[in-house]
């Protein structure tokens, strides 16, 4: 047999190296979603269950200031809601990977060391954009409409991927220090519930009390919301005047720069630990 | 070149609560080409040394090299030459056999139709072909370990780290694993494995190196170890109690050494000088002398014997030292500071 070894491999890899293992890496990893349909399916269903419970059950006791249709005001919230719980995910699949040694094996090729981690990034905003289709669609079965531009509602979308990808980060870190898969599921959703509750999400800020508005106005997830919530015309009430009122959009994006800005380093730094 | 030259790794896992120095300063050669297992019992060290020379963890102390390149300073061209198999069967459970070793593959850097044609050699040899395209979780422990194992070896690595390659398998799968091993080291590898196993190492490597909390207490090959143990033993458990004070006088005369007793069972051990004309012998002494019996048996020396005879206590399972064996995950939470 004539199948000869190639031992023309740079070390430490370059740039192309490094985005051809990310490739490979989030290929794996997208290659799992259909493989384990539960994790994508229960993802949907807790939405579609928000969606359902909100709009029909507390939906007419919620008065919009402003008027508007309920269901257009909490779409948008449902999808950031949707963006924002992934990190679970992402934490989930992690500390998995981590826990069956795969990490392991990875970190023992020689493959570019950020290729897990970018392929995890990678791989989970392509899964995140699934699901918003999904969602979206549902959405507009229960009459949720888009009012403005096909390119406000694609930049509302990629809003909303960025906002993923920074969530992504925040779900390595926890995946890599937290020790079993059962641990992080409850950690992240003691973390992640708050976050999205104390929001826009669901409830107009001026229903809040005085201490609680400043919170729910300045929180990511409702910037991201009522970001989007601008970007397609649907209804958007604000307690207050002031940043997170008058430029939702920037907001989001300065609140995504500063979550990959102290999570990707964080992520980078316990990775690194484990060869400790 | 040689294989591997390790001189004095250290390792101490610092938790809040406790230190544990899993490597006292352990030293090692092996020669290229030529196997070594590393035997002991669980938390000696085994892993934690495999998992340095595999450049997963740094030590606090020491040097290795493999294959001459530096295990820190060269760990990137390192990794482009070994291949690690370790025992948890690191292979990805919601994609195929195939797919799994085509990923490996890639990421040894090897040409997409280079790691197709790899997979597929692989797959033939460790006999998975007929569930090459069936998903992992769908195969059972001993073709999880075989696939494991051909992921290691996707990229022809000339120097192979084994740990524990045979622990939790049932003895068809052991042996299998055996015959595999035995095949690559005909090959021309250099193998480092571990194993709790006297009989394992005896079977595969080309000289032991016994692990005790994390230091290296003997070294040789099989048989010069179990020279120092002292080759076979009986083990004969008496009907009656009153009768081990004779039954020791009898042993003492066909046996070299010392006489284990265990008053508890009954049982008595001693080392049998000529293996089973010795067993013969005692059989004819003790029904001469009209002592009873409820069994006896001529067994190999076991991992336990060889650290009875070199340490003088037996090898202590430490299945509290989650260090050892954890994957990662557990064992960096452990470390959490």
């Amino acid at each position: 047999m004539t199948v000869v070894r190639i031992p023309t491999r740079r070390a430490g890899g370059g740039a192309s190296q490094a985005l051809r293992d990310g490739l490979i890496v989030a290929w794996r990893n997208l290659k799992r979603v259909p493989r384990i349909p539960e994790l994508a399916i229960f993802a949907i269903l807790q939405s579609i269950m928000f969606v359902l419970l909100f709009a029909y059950v507390f939906g007419g006791a919620i008065p919009l200031p402003g008027g508007g249709s309920y269901i257009e005001y909490l779409m948008p919230g449902i999808f950031a809601q949707t963006i924002v719980f992934a990190a679970a995910t992402t934490a989930i699949s992690m500390t998995s990977d981590l826990s069956k040694g795969i990490i392991d094996r990875f970190r023992s090729l020689p493959m570019a060391r950020s290729a897990v981690v970018s392929g995890r990034a990678l791989a989970d905003v392509v899964y995140n954009a699934g699901i918003l289709v999904v969602l979206m669609l549902s959405g507009l079965a229960v009459g949720w409409r888009v009012h403005s531009s096909i390119p406000d509602f694609l930049a509302g979308v990629g809003l909303l991927l960025v906002f993923a990808f920074a969530m992504v980060w925040i779900g390595v870190w926890l995946g890599l220090s937290v020790p079993t898969v059962e641990v992080t599921q409850q950690l992240s959703f003691t973390v992640l519930f708050p976050l999205t509750f104390l929001s826009n999400v669901f409830v107009p800020t001026s229903t809040l009390p005085s201490w609680l508005k400043p919170i729910a106005e300045w929180n990511p997830v409702s910037a991201l919301t009522a970001a989007t919530r601008q970007l397609w015309g649907n209804p958007n009430p604000f307690a207050a005047t002031g940043l997170p009122a008058e430029h939702p959009i920037a907001l989001t994006l300065i609140w995504a720069v500063v979550v990959v800005a102290i999570f990707a380093p964080l992520a980078a730094w316990r990775y690194h630990r484990m060869s400790r | 070149m040689d294989g591997i030259v390790a001189e004095g790794l250290t390792k101490v896992y610092r938790s809040r609560k406790s230190e544990v120095r899993a490597l006292d300063g352990v030293d090692l050669i092996v020669e290229e080409g030529t196997v070594l297992g590393l035997l002991g019992p669980n938390g000696a060290g085994k892993t934690t040394t495999v998992r340095i020379l595999a450049t997963l963890l740094q030590p606090d102390a020491g040097t290795a090299r493999v294959a001459g390149f530096d295990v820190l300073h060269d760990a990137q061209q390192l990794r482009g030459i070994i291949g690690l198999s370790g025992q948890y069967a690191a292979v990805d459970e919601n994609l195929t056999g195939r797919e799994n070793l085509w990923m490996f593959g890639r990421l040894y850097q090897l040409s997409s139709a280079d790691a197709r044609t790899r997979a597929g050699e692989l797959l033939e040899r460790f006999e998975i072909a007929d569930a090459a395209d069936r998903l992992v979780k769908t195969y059972s422990g001993g073709m999880r370990r075989r696939l494991d194992l051909a992921s290691a070896l996707i990229g022809r690595p000339r120097v192979l780290f084994l740990d524990e390659p045979t622990t939790g398998l049932d003895p068809r799968g052991r042996l299998g694993m055996w015959d595999v091993i035995r095949g690559l080291v005909r090959e021309g590898a250099t193998l480092l494995m571990t194993t709790q196993y006297l009989e394992e190492a005896d079977a595969l490597a080309d000289t032991i190196a016994v692990v005790d909390h994390g230091r290296i207490i003997a070294r040789g090959t099989a048989d010069e170890l179990k020279g120092r143990v002292g080759g076979e033993r009986i083990e004969v458990v008496v009907h009656d109690k009153a009768d081990i004070g004779r039954a020791s006088a009898v042993l003492k005369r066909i046996g070299a050494g010392e006489i284990g007793v265990d008053e508890h069972l009954r049982r008595l051990t001693a080392v049998a000088g000529d293996g089973a004309r010795s067993l013969v012998q005692v059989v004819r002494d003790f029904d001469e002398a009209a002592i009873g019996i409820d069994d006896i048996a001529l067994h190999r020396p076991t991992l336990d014997d060889v650290f009875l005879a070199l340490t003088g206590h037996a090898a202590e399972l430490e299945t509290t030292n989650g260090e050892e064996n954890a994957p990662a995950a557990v064992a960096a939470s452990g470390r959490k500071a």
